[in-house]
């Protein structure tokens, strides 16, 4: 079976057969925002929202993530933790899913990240195609990532009162079969599928002024530009940008001792690379001074160095950091602003 | 398994996880820098090359990147030599020998000593520089026969910060290595050359498209002995230097020491000249 068709009536079914197979994470409702959440009541999931305010990466890469435990007296360590427990991703959007995609490269990059990858192995994503924009800050169009673009189990896509399921991967088929409420999908639904892809391309357009090849060549340029001035007056170094980005995954690591002072815990804690620490030695040099600089290399690590050493972007498009921006600075502005210093 | 198949199989599978070592010799060597020689659990050989590092852990204080400063032909062992600035290398200079520490790596491309086979090198090492250059020195001094002339330039700030003071008296009494020592500030222990490291380059006499220079100092150091050394038309490729930025992981990923598009923990510490050309503003070493 390629695609699947679930009846949204029988969506609660579906869901309470998925939490019993594994962890189930989904998104709700949180006052005006949307977050992913274990799934406790079947009914709270919702499948229309705008990005969560983190995204997903907080269960794949969590904020604060046992690396090693260890006793000083006699010396011992030992890996924290051996075994991680299966789960399932509900209703992902497909930037979050290139995100993951972004995150994926990196840590399999030698040297490999065991406890990323383990965690990795042991995730199922089941997503969900937008057909409208959540707001006005995403640029997902020009990133490419409006559409699904591999990397999932299972990708649903609303077709009114049904959903139609991509199978993408044996460990999607699974969840699929076997049950009496999910059938395969005829020719009139595929062709419904058809139009309305047809349709959504009326409503997503490039967010940027130029192509993403042009943007990659801008950067190229743009290492000294008035817009890092302008953008580093702006912002306040709190580092809510770096923190909602699904591609971003700079750390720290912190060790924590229990009361005894003699066991305790290596951590590794999320950083950002916006703190006027982040690059600082002993010696009290500072090799990315200002905010210019850092948010600069924000950018950077989205549109230019990812491209030259992986061939992909880290931005998806998901907006997260327009949105949770405390100095308002938006990414598609700062990036049509390169653009247009370009052309001059 | 060769010690070098298990050093490359607890990176695969326990990149995080540091090794068990012993402190056997510990003993203060300035009133600021702390030698320690170390042994890795079993006795495993280190099998690094110069100029690479490794991530030293004390728990309850994390962890730190120090470079090795012992040769690889020194076996059974490895040694390194640490100043004391802050949180975590003030504990470390607490340890004494017996003490236990964990320790990941070797790290890092260190220098690149099969390319210079057969070529004459010039060591330039401001301050605590010397340290990964006395691995590249001491392993040089066990293969003289495959370098060409060898000669040292060292510079301190003053004589109570010269390191390695007993191996550079017999550095300096080796006859095929030349061996010159300035310090930045006269005082009155000192008999020696008095002036900024960049003083002694000019005097020097080299074949360019025959020497590999190599460089370690203080980040503001670089420009200027960088300047000399193309003064002397050493080719980009020829000139190398470390880098010293903040780490945390040494595998590439915490982003600490990025330098552009560049991890220095993985690509570095070590670089040619022709390497920072490449940056674009970012690698405060390069030279204008
Ligand atoms: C490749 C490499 C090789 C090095 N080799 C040596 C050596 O042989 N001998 C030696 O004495 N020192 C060496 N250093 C510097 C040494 O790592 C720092 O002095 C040490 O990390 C400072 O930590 P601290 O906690 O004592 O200082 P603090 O100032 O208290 O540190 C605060 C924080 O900054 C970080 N930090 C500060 N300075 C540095 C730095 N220079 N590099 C990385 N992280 C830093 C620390 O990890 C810590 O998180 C090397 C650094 C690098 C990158
Ligand atoms: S969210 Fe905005 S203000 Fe905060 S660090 Fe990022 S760009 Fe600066
Ligand atoms: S030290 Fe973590 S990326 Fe280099």
């Amino acid at each position: 079976m390629k695609y699947a068709i679930l009846k949204k009536s029988d969506l609660n079914h579906w869901l309470k057969h998925l939490k019993d197979r594994a962890k189930l994470y989904a998104v709700r409702k949180k006052e005006n925002l949307f977050v992913f959440r274990p799934v406790k009541e079947v009914q709270d999931v919702c499948l229309d929202y705008i990005p969560t305010i983190l995204p997903p990466k907080k269960y794949y890469f969590p904020q604060k993530e046992k690396l090693i435990k260890f006793s000083v007296q006699p010396f011992k360590t030992a890996k924290a933790i051996d075994k991680f427990e299966d789960f399932i991703l509900f209703g992902v959007h497909t930037c979050d899913i290139a995100g993951m995609q972004c995150m994926d490269v990196v840590f399999r990059e030698v040297p490999e990240d065991p406890n990323y990858l383990n965690r990795k192995d042991k995730m199922t994503i089941i997503g969900i195609e937008c057909l409208k924009y959540c707001d006005q800050y995403a640029n997902c169009t020009s990133m490419g990532n409006h559409v699904p673009r591999g990397g999932y189990d299972l990708m649903m896509v609303d077709l009114g009162d049904k959903l139609i399921i991509h199978i993408n991967s044996e460990k999607g088929e699974k969840l699929v079969t076997g049950l009496d409420y999910i059938k395969e999908a005829t020719q009139g639904q595929m062709d419904l599928l058809e139009s309305t892809r047809e349709e959504k391309k009326k409503i997503f357009k490039e967010e940027f002024t130029g192509p993403l090849t042009k943007v990659y060549d801008t950067f190229d340029k743009s290492f000294v530009s008035s817009v890092w001035k302008d953008v580093g007056r702006k912002c306040v170094a709190c580092g809510n940008c770096t923190a909602v980005c699904p591609t971003c995954y700079c750390f720290d690591t912190q060790d924590e001792l229990d009361l005894s002072l003699n066991e305790g815990i290596r951590y590794r804690i999320w950083n950002s690379c916006q703190m006027d620490d982040f690059a600082k030695v002993a010696g009290r040099e500072d090799f990315r001074k200002g905010r210019d600089n850092r948010q600069k290399h924000r950018y950077y690590r989205k549109f230019k160095y990812p491209v030259d050493k992986f061939n992909r972007y880290f931005c998806t498009g998901c907006g997260r950091c327009t949105r949770a921006c405390m100095a308002e600075i938006s990414l598609v502005e700062t990036v049509n602003s390169l653009l247009r210093e370009e052309k001059k | 398994m060769l010690d070098r198949e298990i050093l490359l199989e607890k990176m695969r599978t326990t990149p995080y996880l540091p090794m068990k070592a012993k402190i056997i010799e510990a003993q203060m060597v300035t009133s600021k820098e702390k030698f320690f020689r170390i042994q890795l659990e079993n006795k495993i050989n280190l099998g690094h090359t110069p100029g690479q590092f490794v991530m030293v852990s004390i728990f309850g204080f994390e962890e730190a990147p120090i470079s090795v400063c012992s040769s690889p032909s020194d076996k059974g062992y490895f040694e390194l030599t640490v100043r004391s600035v802050g949180v975590f290398t003030d504990r470390l200079h607490k340890l004494e020998k017996g003490d236990l520490v964990g320790i990941r790596g070797p790290f890092g491309r260190g220098f690149p000593i099969d390319n210079m086979f057969g070529y004459d090198v010039m060591i330039v090492a401001g301050g605590l520089g010397i340290v990964p250059l006395r691995s590249l020195i001491r392993y040089i001094m066990s293969n003289r026969n495959d370098f060409g002339n060898v000669q040292i330039l060292l510079g301190f700030k003053s004589s109570k910060e010269l390191l390695f003071e007993e191996e550079n008296k017999e550095w300096m009494k080796r006859a095929e290595i030349k061996f010159n020592c300035t310090i930045d500030r006269a005082d009155s222990e000192w008999k020696g050359n008095v002036g900024l490291i960049t003083t002694l380059i000019p005097g020097v006499d080299i074949n360019p498209a025959r020497t590999y220079a190599v460089v370690v100092g203080p980040p503001i150091m670089y420009k200027f002995v960088i300047r000399e050394l193309l003064k002397k038309n050493i080719p980009d490729h020829q000139i190398i230097v470390s880098l010293e930025r903040r780490m945390r992981c040494g595998l590439g990923k915490c982003g600490h020491c990025q330098v552009e598009g560049v991890y220095v923990c993985q690509s570095g510490p070590v670089f040619t000249f022709n390497d920072l050309r490449k940056f674009k503003g970012e690698c405060h070493e390069k030279a204008v």
